[in-house]
């Protein structure tokens, strides 16, 4: 009778390291390679984007009219096309773009803090609390913006944090979220939240239309200054969630395991919480409530990608650009009436099947 | 002393679960933590990892009570297995144990050769070495168990706390481990405290046993005066007969049926029919 040797205690030799090493390096050159194909489909995607509308813009007026805006030539176009373009089309697709990049990390980040495949900043209700946040100081008459800053940013914040506490009160169950109830909660809130929107903003007497903005999302009449409005809390929120992707990667583990590993769990999950939050009250502060760029964009890309939230962020945020610039392009040119359809009703129609077809996979059922 | 605790008590709320523990170990210990279930090991082992205030009384890890470490420093001297790991997202077998050098490594910096050759190191030593590309999510229950020992390991603790860690492993797979954590601490002094409900396994390995019951400490000693049949009987409520192996040295338990007079090996006479 022979038992096998037990490898104890032997160092690992210098061809395991540095095969492991070469290993990460290509791994980290896929990465590289994705990220640089994303960057130039998202150039890409931001300039067919702003051509593509009911008045046709041809690629040398396009390239006249980010030229002279971006000081490369003299305005050589007439004021009404270099509007069109710039003021009204390129603005939009910038924007679409911020906020689509502000949901895809929003969501990553959310899955990740949850642990729940199926949390974003949708389906937990924070998105639906910072559209609360804004309708009720609409309502009060604060909005506009005051030195190119609008409140009402910080008013979808309260109401996005409000919301959150709300949901993870509303889903612990003997001190622990528990992830069943979490997105229940979620929907309860979001629901009831969505309801007093509709009340506020009929109250208000304002259109129907109003309230499907805010409760569909749109980016109908955005520009500029909403731009203005959004980058702050998007980059305050990037620079936050960016300097915890490695905790992000450990509290994936659970609270407890990260807890062993070194995290300051509470500090670093009450940060993160608040990074999410303000790219969710950022981005639904100024196009209402678009719903699953932020559940499905984060699992495609981890399929491409692997867990690893810093990759994961990166990669979410540029897929969630590039998605929402396109779900907005259908928006406003599906119709042939030239009506818009509201850009929450595209993602839906969109995002639904396709995150059914990913909840069906064996690697997303995994998570469970 | 590594740790040192004095009338210390435990519990959830109001709802005492351990009572006046007074104990110390000292570095270069191999502390097996015994008791039947619901005697407490968890909790006295959460205590120890900070995840637990004490209700009442004194813990101190190398002299400061383990909520007043810094997370990080305190990651760098302690390390924690429990007992069983809910991994759900597909980390690979590496990326996890990489993370246990998450405490030594710098914010934004790149994962340096000494981390990487930690790691693989560790994965080496639970003999998970194969499983390093592999999702963790994929892997066996027990080996996903090792990967997370060698995470561990590759914190390069002090003070390894283990809670039933190799319960769900295999006989060669629980022998293996033990032999890592054997030569841990015999060659970099490392301290093991281990909750375990294999006596034997305990018996083999551990060379001072604490045995908590009913909320308290009712034996702490070197296996060699407190693995009794004694002891045992007293704590597990269980009939038990000692004896010595002659080869290893050691002592194990057998059980025996919960009959009368087993003690004498007498049979009671209407169970030889």
């Amino acid at each position: 009778m022979t038992t096998p040797p037990l490898a104890v205690g032997k160092l690992s030799p210098d061809a395991d390291l540095a095969a492991a090493r070469q290993q990460l390096q290509v791994s980290g050159r896929r990465y590289t390679l994705l990220l640089a194909a994303l960057g130039l489909a998202l150039v890409g995607s931001v300039l067919l984007g702003t051509a593509i509308g009911r008045l046709e813009v041809g690629w040398s007026t396009l390239a006249a009219v980010l030229a002279g805006k971006l000081g490369l030539a003299a305005p050589s176009v007439d004021r009404t096309t270099e509007v069109v373009v710039w003021g009204i089309r390129f603005s939009r697709v910038v924007l679409a773009g911020l906020v689509g990049a502000s949901l895809g990390a929003a969501g990553a980040i959310f899955q990740g803090l949850l642990l729940n495949p199926l949390a974003d900043p949708f389906t937990i209700g924070v998105s639906t609390g910072a559209a609360f946040g804004v309708a009720l100081l609409v309502m009060l008459g604060v909005g506009g913006s005051y030195w190119g800053l609008s409140p009402l940013p910080l008013a979808a914040l309260a109401g996005a944090l409000g919301a959150l506490f709300a949901v993870l009160l509303l889903s612990r169950e003997g001190g622990r979220v528990r992830k069943e109830s979490l997105v229940l909660a979620g929907i309860v809130v979001s629901t009831f939240l969505s309801a007093l929107i509709s009340l506020i903003k009929s109250l208000d007497e304002e259109s129907l239309s109003a309230i499907v903005f805010w409760i569909m999302g749109s980016f109908s009449g955005r520009g500029w200054i909403h731009v203005g409005f959004l980058l702050p809390y998007v980059a305050a929120g990037f620079l936050l969630a960016g300097a915890y992707t490695r905790e992000l990667d450990l509290l994936a583990l659970g609270e407890e395991q990260s807890h062993h590993l070194g995290v300051a769990v509470s500090r670093v999950r009450l940060a993160l919480l608040v990074g999410a939050s303000l790219l969710t009250a950022g981005a639904v502060s100024v196009s209402g409530v678009i719903g699953f760029v932020g559940l499905v964009v984060p699992h495609v890309v981890r399929l491409l990608s692997g867990p690893a939230h810093g990759r994961l962020l990166l990669l979410s945020a540029l897929t969630g650009a590039l998605t929402l610039i396109w779900a907005d392009v259908v928006a406003r040119t599906l119709l042939a009436s030239g009506q818009e359809l509201p850009v929450g009703v595209v993602t839906a129609l969109l995002g639904g099947p396709f995150f059914l077809y990913l909840l069906r996979s064996r690697r997303i059922r995994g998570m469970w | 002393m590594v740790i040192r605790t004095d009338c210390l008590h435990l519990g959830y709320g109001d709802r005492l679960v351990l009572a006046d523990l007074s104990f110390q170990v000292a570095p270069g210990e191999f502390v097996g933590l015994l008791g039947p279930n619901g005697s407490g090991k968890s909790t006295l082992l959460r205590a120890l990892a900070g995840l637990l205030p004490p209700l009442r009384g004194k813990l101190l890890l190398q002299g400061k009570p383990p909520s007043a470490w810094p997370s990080r420093e305190r990651a760098r001297t302690m390390a924690s297995v429990p007992q069983a790991t809910d991994l759900r997202f597909p980390f690979t077998c590496l990326e996890v144990v990489i993370m246990g050098r998450y405490p030594h490594r710098r914010r934004f910096a790149a994962l340096g050769d000494e981390d990487l050759a930690q790691a693989l190191r560790a994965l080496k030593q639970t003999t998970t070495l194969h499983l390093k590309d592999r999702p963790v999510t994929e892997v066996s229950g027990g080996e996903g168990q090792r990967v997370v020992i060698a995470r561990a390991l590759a914190q390069e603790p002090v003070l390894l706390l283990l809670d039933e860690a190799t319960s769900n492993l295999d006989v060669r797979k629980k022998l293996e481990i033990f032999e890592v954590l054997r030569e841990l601490n015999e060659t970099r002094r490392v301290t093991v405290i281990c909750a375990l409900h294999d006596l034997n396994l305990a018996a083999l390995y551990c060379r001072r046993l604490l045995f908590l019951k009913d909320g308290r400490l009712v034996m702490d000693g070197p296996v060699e005066t407190a693995f009794t049949p004694e002891v045992l009987e007293q704590v597990y409520d269980t009939p038990m007969e000692v004896r010595w192996h002659s080869g290893h040295r050691r002592p194990y338990a057998l059980m025996l049926p919960l009959l009368e007079g087993r003690r004498e090996g007498i049979v009671p006479r209407e169970c030889l029919q």
